[in-house]
């Protein structure tokens, strides 16, 4: 009876956003108070029966009904708790089932919470939000439905496929999918305020929390995949400019680019027309990647099912959603008003210059990762376009990005004077220009992009403290501290990139147990190589001592294991982490002379590459609670100063 | 300065921007677009030595060669038409065997071989490096049902 309960919670669910999609139409074509008052508790109402129906899925795991299609497609009873818990959403009839969960929360959350907003843009919000959700409602209920029955009933499950086995699938998909419906938020509010020409400080100050909450979560998605990838694959590699990996980054960027220009948008009332088409265009690229993800035009982990119907089925959900909104915009881009000016040397003209970075980065990417595939449908002829294309053509403008990063926040806002500007960078300049001699003349074999990179960091790292300079530092807005770490951390991240590209050594070596092996100031001691067991694999696993100079023992066991149930192997890489470093080691294959192939990388200050992405998302944290808090202070004295008249 | 010309001076930038990364774009698209090879595609249009390509096809019956300081390997990667020697030093992917599918990044040396760096095969029956998708993956399979045809 569950799946039952939880298919009919579904219906209605999908029933709710229709009400609530018509309501919306309705009522503001009728201009009607009672429709205004009756969407806030449709939407409630649609938030709480997507979520049962999500929860009595997530049961249905956890007890292995086997008469589930979907659990017995991903999940058996034999598998850890956890991995019955996360493999609900590691497939995808889950994950297209979490998504539109998730942006039922965010819709009752709105309905629920959201004051600032004029009250007819905020019906023409949910109403885009559940336009949006009942495409998803129909590809979940017509060609995807997760609680499909199975008869006759097997015995048991055919297992989770063991890549996605890892504490990192409870933590990653989630995160990501935050990210993407809050950016389906943003561009309901861009809608909503296009619909009524609301378009202004307000407006921005109302979809700012949504925005700044979604580029929180892709971002906390984007490192936590990142690290996922380096350290399950084995590879030693932390970000392999795979499409699956673009799909995300797009929106990432796409969301950055946003995030900037709203706040010109609250602050200063400028970049209207822009802002909005950058709302549009974030949320494309989330569709977009799901789009890529989901449809099984791309394989890998992430393209659960190969199904040409639901591959369209997207396609065309992409195609309705970007296209009307584009439609929308072209229509009332002429309505919105010119914002306020600035001149070029400004906070505005910086925060101009990185969304136009951004965007061709975005362009670039977008242009690599399509590509092949557009090519491949028009002339048939497969190609791959790789890390050469993507480092070279995105590379240097990186490097400008975060150049102008250190001297936007130094800027007035509509003028400053450029000498001025010099002279409050002028430290980090002179730091930056002293890095890269140096590192140019005591290091080698550094690339120059990874010179660079080093360099500005050093630079921006200082730099991005600027701020704060000569400023009461306990009455500093918590945003304005937001900032800084969120910029500290891109400068935090990008010296680990350039450290982890240009100083690793690596050793790869057959080695019988006894052998020793050296890499920097390590010694590694193969002691020997034992069977051992987990409770759905077996593994060979090499017992190694570490020792780092002549400092402490350290014991690191890495593995091969082998999963009978799905028939696959992983290797399970052991890590020993230093505050100076990693070090990363893989065991191989075993030969007759009974020798095993062991692979040992040292990587200087690699962590500091997902350290920064979360300092990145804690900076975004702060900033958020900031605006909150402020937002909710001038509200409440507002309300305290009408009671008083 | 006049709102006009503002407006002028920022679209012009913003023109400059992505004509800029147009051209960057397709400079280095042209240069890396051709990133997929099969053995076929080196013989035909011959890559430079050291440039960084991708190679894919199936590993030839019967071609492994481990050699002495046992991690690099000797292999031929085929695709039905050519052949191509490659050598890999490293660990070898799980389901790298003999006649199945394998996806190489690396570059050529001055004589021909294919140096690779990093290896992908066949993780499992449901996953087939995309540009494998379509060449034969057991070359006798596919001539009985072009004859049946």
């Amino acid at each position: 009876m569950i799946a039952e309960t939880g298919l009919i919670a579904l219906w209605l669910a999908a029933a709710l956003a229709l009400l609530q999609f018509a309501l919306g139409a309705i009522g503001l074509r009728a201009g009607r108070q009672e429709y205004f008052a009756a969407i806030r508790s449709v939407t409630v109402a649609q938030g709480v029966f997507v979520t049962l129906s999500f929860l009595l899925l997530i049961w249905l795991f956890l007890r292995s009904d086997m008469s589930v299609r979907l659990v017995v497609m991903n999940s058996a009873s034999v598998k850890p708790f956890i991995y019955k818990f996360s493999g609900t959403w590691g497939n995808h009839e889950g994950s297209m089932l979490l998504w539109v969960t998730v942006m039922g929360l965010a819709g009752a959350f709105i309905a629920m919470f959201e004051r600032s907003l004029k009250q007819k843009t905020l019906v023409a919000t949910l109403a885009a939000q559940a336009f949006i959700s009942l495409g998803f409602y129909a590809f979940l209920l017509i060609s995807s439905n997760p609680f499909e029955r199975m008869f006759p009933v097997p015995a048991d499950g055919q297992g989770l496929n063991p890549l996605l086995q890892d504490p990192g699938l409870a933590f990653h998909p989630p995160t990501l999918y935050f990210g993407y419906v809050g950016l389906s938020v943003a561009f309901s509010f861009a809608v909503g305020a296009m619909i009524t020409r609301d378009v202004g400080a307000a407006f921005a100050k109302a979809m700012r929390p949504w925005v700044l909450g979604a580029w929180i979560f892709l971002t906390l998605g984007i490192t936590a995949g990142s690290y996922w990838a380096y350290y399950e694959l084995g590879w030693g590699g932390w970000w392999f400019w795979d499409p699956v990996e673009n799909a995300a980054l797009m929106p990432w960027l796409a969301a950055t680019a946003l995030l900037h220009s709203v706040t010109v948008l609250a602050t200063r009332d400028g970049l209207r027309a822009w802002t909005l088409m950058l709302a549009v265009v974030a949320f494309s690229m989330s569709m977009i990647g799901t789009f890529l993800v989901r449809s099984g035009i791309l394989t890998s982990v992430h393209a659960f099912a190969v199904d040409p119907e639901r591959g369209s089925f997207i396609l065309a959900l992409l195609a309705i959603y970007i296209g009307g909104a584009m439609a929308l915009f072209a229509l009332r881009v002429g309505t919105v008003k010119e914002g306020s000016r600035f001149e070029l040397v400004s906070r505005e003209g910086a925060l101009v210059a990185n969304n136009l970075l951004l965007s061709v980065i975005l362009g670039l990417v977008f242009i690599g990762t399509l590509y092949p595939l557009l090519v491949e449908a028009v002339t048939g002829e497969k190609l791959s376009v790789g890390p050469p294309y993507f480092n070279l053509a995105t590379g240097p403008l990186a490097l400008m990005l975060v150049a102008v990063m250190a001297a936007g926040p130094l800027l007035r806002w509509r003028r400053d004077n450029p000498k001025a500007l010099l002279n409050r960078i002028s430290i980090p300049i002179l730091i930056t220009a002293a890095a890269l001699f140096a590192l140019a003349l005591f290091t080698t074999g550094m690339s120059v992009l990874a010179l660079l990179g080093l360099a500005l960091a050093i630079g921006v790292g200082v730099a991005s403290f600027a701020p704060l300079w000569k400023r009461n530092l306990r009455r500093t807005p918590l945003h304005t501290y937001g900032m800084v770490i969120a910029h500290f951390g891109i400068a935090v991240a990008l010296a680990g990139m350039a450290c982890e590209s240009s100083f690793t050594e690596e050793k790869l070596v057959a080695a019988k147990p006894g052998d020793e092996i050296a890499v920097n100031d390590w010694t590694l001691k193969f002691d020997a190589i034992e069977p051992v067991a987990g409770p759905n694999w077996t593994a060979l696993e090499a017992r190694i001592t570490a020792q780092y100079g002549d400092g402490a023992l350290h014991q690191i066991n890495p593995q091969n294991r082998m999963f009978p149930a799905a028939q696959t192997q992983t290797s399970e890489a052991a890590l020993l982490t230093r505050w100076n470093g990693q070090l990363y080691v893989v065991l191989g294959d075993g030969d007759s002379q009974g020798r095993w192939q062991v692979r040992v990388w040292w990587k200087p200050f690699v962590t500091w590459i997902w350290y920064g992405g979360i300092l990145v998302a804690l900076g975004g944290f702060l900033a958020m609670i900031g605006r909150l808090r402020r937002s909710y202070k001038q509200r409440k004295q507002r309300e305290y100063a009408e009671a008083i008249v | 300065m006049k709102a006009k010309h503002q407006r002028l001076t920022l679209a012009l930038l913003a023109l400059v921007a992505l004509v800029g990364a147009g051209l960057l774009g397709a400079y280095a698209l042209q240069d890396q677009a051709s990133y997929f090879y099969t053995p076929s595609d080196i013989v035909e249009k011959k890559p430079e030595a050291g440039t960084a390509i991708r190679l894919g096809g199936m590993v030839e019956e019967g071609s492994i060669e481990r050699s002495a300081d046992g991690v690099t390997v000797h292999f031929i990667v085929q695709d039905g038409t050519a052949r191509q020697k490659v050598t890999y030093t490293g660990i070898t992917p799980d389901l790298f065997v003999e006649g199945s599918g394998v996806v190489a990044d690396g570059r050529l040396d001055g004589q021909g071989l294919f140096v690779a760096e990093t290896l992908l095969a066949k993780h499992d029956e449901n996953y087939i490096p995309r540009e494998l998708e379509g060449i034969d993956m057991t070359s006798s399979e596919h001539k009985t049902e072009t004859l049946v045809q």
